[in-house]
């Protein structure tokens, strides 16, 4: 597998497998504003998703599309991050993760918009422009309940502090991002860092949240070595109708 | 203890050079959020290049008992239209 298939995947997972989880919400949400705002979250990360995979699937020139591969691959074929296939838990946990994950989605695609590839700055352009008004909005609704009622706030902080084991795995580099990072394609993520902690940390601060210590990471999920047992649940909902009915369409 | 958010009205400008029309309504706890609100529940698709909201409560509308006094008085005084000018050809449509 080639170092810029695995990138390519990575970010059409991320993209997929968040994007699956939030439209989880639809008919759900606290309120009907919420309700359509998180379903066209996820119709625009589908679309990000769409794209990453598409490329991807043009790279390995296999003749796989987007849908080959968002359909009838297995969990251990996935090369999303950890983080974005926890369960959904309430509404602030839900923001919670899309806040964590938005700034780093911003930060990297603000990084691949100067890429040597064409395809993948492109890409970037565009969804970059998403992923801002994502990050504005779960930013907000973070401080809004980090520093809202007692009840709120100690959901969040309980929120973060689940959630924090899972941020290491974004910004580890390997020998994948080494090699896309020398061919000036994509950025270490361990540089992105000190721009994800400038942004996180600013929100934590107007949110009253405790910023957690400690630097503790699960990982597995980018490399596909060890996903959650929530991935697979994941992906029987995701991916019964193709596994059921193969080559289905409408 | 009051649970609701606030209701706001929300105008929307569909392209420059229109004015802001009334599209709807929507609850939001402020009116930042609620603009954020009014941009995924009215502009998803291409409706808009512009938002205002305004707190629904802060909106003083004229009661409907008073029709008869705010309205019909100008109901014949079809002098006020202006029908009865000569309007020169190079005006144009008015």
């Amino acid at each position: 597998m080639s170092a810029l298939f695995e990138f390519l995947l990575r970010q059409g997972d991320n993209a997929l497998v968040l994007g699956h989880r939030v439209s989880e919400w639809c008919g759900h949400a606290p309120v009907l504003e919420e309700d359509i705002a998180l379903a066209n979250t996820a119709l625009d990360l589908i679309g990000q998703t769409q794209m990453w995979l598409g490329l991807a699937g043009e790279v390995e020139g296999k003749g796989r599309s987007a849908d080959d591969l968002a359909f009838l691959r297995d969990v251990w074929d996935f090369r999303n991050l950890l983080l974005v296939e926890r369960p959904n838990g309430d509404f602030g946990h839900t923001m919670m993760r899309q806040f964590l994950f938005d700034a780093f989605n911003l930060v990297h695609l603000t990084e691949l918009a100067n890429s040597t590839d064409d395809r993948i700055a492109a890409i970037a352009e565009k969804a970059g422009k998403e992923a801002a008004y994502h990050l504005e909005r779960s930013r907000n609704t973070v401080v809004a309940l980090g520093d809202g009622t007692e009840e709120s706030h100690a959901r969040m902080q309980a929120a973060l502090d689940a959630l924090w084991p899972y941020v290491g795995e974004i910004f580890e580099n390997d020998s994948v991002s080494d090699e896309l990072a020398a061919d000036g394609i994509a950025p270490e993520p361990a540089s992105l860092r000190a721009a994800w902690d400038a942004r996180v940390q600013e929100a934590l601060a107007e949110a009253t949240l405790r910023h957690p210590e400690g630097d503790f990471a699960h990982r597995g999920g980018k490399t596909g070595v060890m996903h959650t047992e929530h991935l697979g649940h994941l992906l029987t909902q995701m991916q019964w109708l193709q596994r059921a009915y193969p080559g289905a369409t409408w | 203890m009051k649970n609701e958010w606030p209701l706001w009205e929300v105008f929307i400008r569909g392209r420059h050079g229109l004015s802001h029309r009334h599209v709807g309504s929507l609850h939001a706890p402020d009116a930042e959020t609620a603009i954020l609100n009014a941009r995924d529940v009215y502009t998803r698709r291409n409706e808009g290049v512009s938002i205002w909201v305004v707190e629904a409560a802060h909106v003083t509308a004229s009661s409907p008992s008073d029709k008869g006094p705010l309205y019909e008085p100008a109901n014949d005084k079809i002098y006020r239209h202006p029908t009865f000018f000569d309007i020169p050809e190079d005006v144009g449509p008015m």
